[in-house]
């Protein structure tokens, strides 16, 4: 298990990549697979860093716990920002026509589409979301 | 990300390369803003396009429906994982994909 606890502003998204590169690239993740992490720790972190804090700062904690049998990946966020869960957000209507679609909120819509799992709990005080995501299985269901 | 602008008339064609992230998306938006005048027929090439996130299917969406109003847009030779991400979020739908 590795932890980076970095402050939540966005200018820090690739820091935060190359922390979990560095870890999937050691566990020769497939580049897909590499690609749809990179996009949930994107919008997962990008999302705590405009509305965690509101207009202060404050950290995250990305903590990233590796299975390389497994092949499995599973990452938290945890922030001391604002209560939210973003998956109690209703999902966007992805059916609509583009006149109507509105601008924007598809960021946890697509972490929830390409992550096997996607949890969130507030404890203490703390923010966690954490994703989970298997090579294999992925690989199966295509 | 780089992008490669080339004007024919009243076609533009916006060759990317890299990727459209919450870091590259706004200056994607800011030469879309800059060049959009006039033209009728708007081509994004992605070829070299290898991720994209929100925040760039936001300037996608953001364009298209500027374009709904003056003329077309066509994406082309976008890759499989960037149509899987096309597909899910309903994309494939309002885009004109080739």
């Amino acid at each position: 298990m590795k932890e980076l606890v970095i402050e939540a502003v966005s200018n820090n998204l690739d820091t935060v990549l190359a922390f979990v590169d560095e870890q999937l690239e050691e566990m020769e993740c497939p580049p897909k697979n590499q690609m749809q992490i990179e996009l949930a720790v994107e919008e997962i972190f990008v999302n705590i860093a405009n509305y965690a804090y509101l207009s202060e700062t404050g950290d995250v904690t990305v903590r990233m716990e590796t299975d390389t049998e497994r092949q499995t990946v599973t990452i938290t966020f945890i922030d001391r920002g604002v209560p939210y869960d973003p998956l109690s957000k209703e999902d966007p209507d992805v059916t609509l026509l583009s006149e109507q679609r509105e601008i924007g909120g598809l960021g946890i819509f697509l972490v929830k589409k390409t992550m096997d799992d996607v949890r969130y709990s507030h404890q203490d005080g703390m923010n966690i979301l954490t994703i989970c995501t298997t090579f294999a299985l992925q690989e199966g269901q295509n | 990300m780089t992008i490669n602008q080339n004007k024919a008339g009243n076609m533009l064609t916006l060759a990317i390369e890299g990727r459209i992230d919450t870091q590259t998306a706004p200056e994607l938006e800011k030469v879309l803003d800059g060049t959009l005048d006039g033209i009728t027929e708007l081509v994004f090439d992605f070829t070299g396009v290898s991720y994209i996130s929100s925040a760039g299917l936001r300037v996608l969406l953001k364009t298209q429906k500027q374009m709904n109003k003056q003329g077309s847009m066509t994406v082309i030779h976008a890759n499989e994982d960037i149509m899987e991400i096309f597909e899910v979020t309903g994309f494939t739908d309002i885009l004109n994909i080739k």
